[in-house]
């Protein structure tokens, strides 16, 4: 409810945002280490057009924006109404504009890879 | 006459404006998250055709850790990451102050309210510094590069496959150089905005001097690491294809890769900026309020939880950056 935070004991609630912290602190530790040494398995392992380690960093990162949204922002106590109303506008858009937008994308890749167009003129 | 009121039979329920307020959220509060939302998708559009530019140069995109790889008091050592990861961990902390600046406002206490509101403000201003200095590094450039006459960059490696800066590679001759001008050159051709240090006959003449000097070119192989042409093709291609010096970045050419790598940086971390600036200057305007006790007067902080969500939603849109820029 929307003002259940009101209502809290004034240490839990504190005590939860230092444990987010927490988290989202080693969630980005995590992504950068794994930035750094780059493991060769995790390039070279392909899944679905993208190598395993973009897909870690994208899942850390969504797990990042969950995070941020449903704490920091108290989405978790807003109606459900509310909620929906942002969070599922915000996903079916973006996936739709994403997918559509790379499929587009690797098309042209292909048209210059196969030397319709020349790479330097 | 009768009166021309319509009687919709929800007088007094949620829809039809009775006491509850729909979505059981303030008016304020809800219509900044339908702000956010829509702000959400212009970061996304960006983000999108960011993603829509890389695929299409796939095997041609700049490496993000050799583009940012300084930090501050460390010249010279390549530092990737490092720096990009310590705004995150500013950003994420000032989102922590402010939630907690938003927790002390639910039980009322001014001067803990204060306090986090004063470091929210003091992260935000210096992310927007660090920013600056990332923006000041990327426009200064560090090895320089040339340019074909297609618009491909060309850099310099020595034959461990270092990279070597201009000024190592070229020879001074002696030319009479003038900046292109339109009132005295082709009227339809803009200004040079200024000399680039080194012509690109200097470049010429100074790689073909020194024998240990190789051309890299945009292109990456199947490790996922740019091309190293050989001596006798790296030769050629610069004789051939090189036609202009490129030191730095700007909107049309950069010496790291696709002049849309720039501006793609430019205009989304730019506007993030923008967006981190508004949002300092929004906090400075309720920390204010806090100050003078405006909200104690209202009885209710509901203010900063507001202006806590925008700020929240700058270090969201910060994740995604971080994310699609430097690690993807």
């Amino acid at each position: 409810m929307a003002h259940d935070a009101t209502h809290q004991h004034e240490g839990s609630a504190t005590k939860k945002i230092w444990s987010v912290f927490a988290i989202l602190s080693v969630v980005t530790i995590v992504e950068v280490i794994l930035g750094i040494i780059k493991p060769e398995f995790l390039i070279k392992t392909s899944f679905i057009y993208m190598s395993l380690l973009n897909w870690i960093f994208i899942v850390l990162t969504i797990y990042k924006a969950y995070l941020i949204t449903w704490s920091f922002m108290h989405m978790e106590h807003e109606s459900k109404g509310l909620r929906r109303s942002v969070v599922w506008t915000g996903v079916f858009l973006v996936a739709y504009l994403v997918f559509i937008l790379l499929t587009e994308g690797d098309y042209i890749y292909e048209v210059y890879k196969g030397g319709y167009i020349s790479w330097n003129f | 006459m009768e009166a021309t009121v319509v009687r919709t039979g929800t007088e007094g329920k949620t829809w039809g404006g009775g006491s509850k307020s729909p979505l059981k959220a303030s008016y304020g509060k809800m219509m900044m998250w339908f702000f956010i939302t829509s702000d959400a998708l212009t970061f996304s559009a960006f983000l999108a055709s960011y993603g829509f530019s890389r695929f299409k140069f796939l095997d041609s995109w700049p490496i993000a850790d050799e583009v940012f790889n300084h930090f501050p008091f460390m010249h010279g050592v390549d530092a990737p990451m490092y720096y990009v990861a310590l705004m995150t961990f500013i950003l994420i902390f000032s989102s922590v102050t402010m939630v907690l600046a938003v927790d002390a406002g639910h039980h009322m206490k001014k001067a803990k309210v204060t306090l986090y509101m004063f470091l929210t403000i003091i992260g935000g201003v210096i992310f927007l510094g660090s920013q600056a200095w990332e923006w000041k590094n990327f426009i200064k450039g560090e090895y320089g590069a040339v340019e074909t006459r297609g618009g491909q960059i060309l850099q310099f490696v020595d034959s461990n496959g270092e990279r070597v800066a201009l000024h190592d590679v070229a020879t001074t001759l002696k030319e009479d150089r003038v900046a292109h001008e339109r009132k005295n050159g082709l009227w339809f051709v803009g200004d040079d905005a200024e000399l680039t240090t080194y012509s690109i006959d200097e470049i010429k003449e100074g790689f073909k001097t020194k024998e240990n000097l190789l051309v890299r070119t945009q292109m990456l192989d199947e490790n996922g690491a740019k091309t190293i042409l050989t001596r006798e093709k790296s030769l050629a291609m610069l004789d051939q294809h090189a036609v202009g010096v490129v030191e730095g970045a700007n909107l049309t050419h950069n010496e790291y890769g696709p002049p849309l790598f720039a501006d793609f940086f430019f205009f989304i971390t730019g506007f993030h900026g923008f967006h981190v600036l508004t949002g300092v200057l929004i906090n400075i305007i309720i920390f204010f309020n806090v100050i003078l006790g405006t909200y104690e007067r209202r009885n209710s902080y509901e203010m900063v939880e507001k202006v806590g969500l925008y700020w929240h939603f700058v270090d969201l849109v910060w994740v995604f950056v971080f994310t699609f820029f430097y690690l993807v």
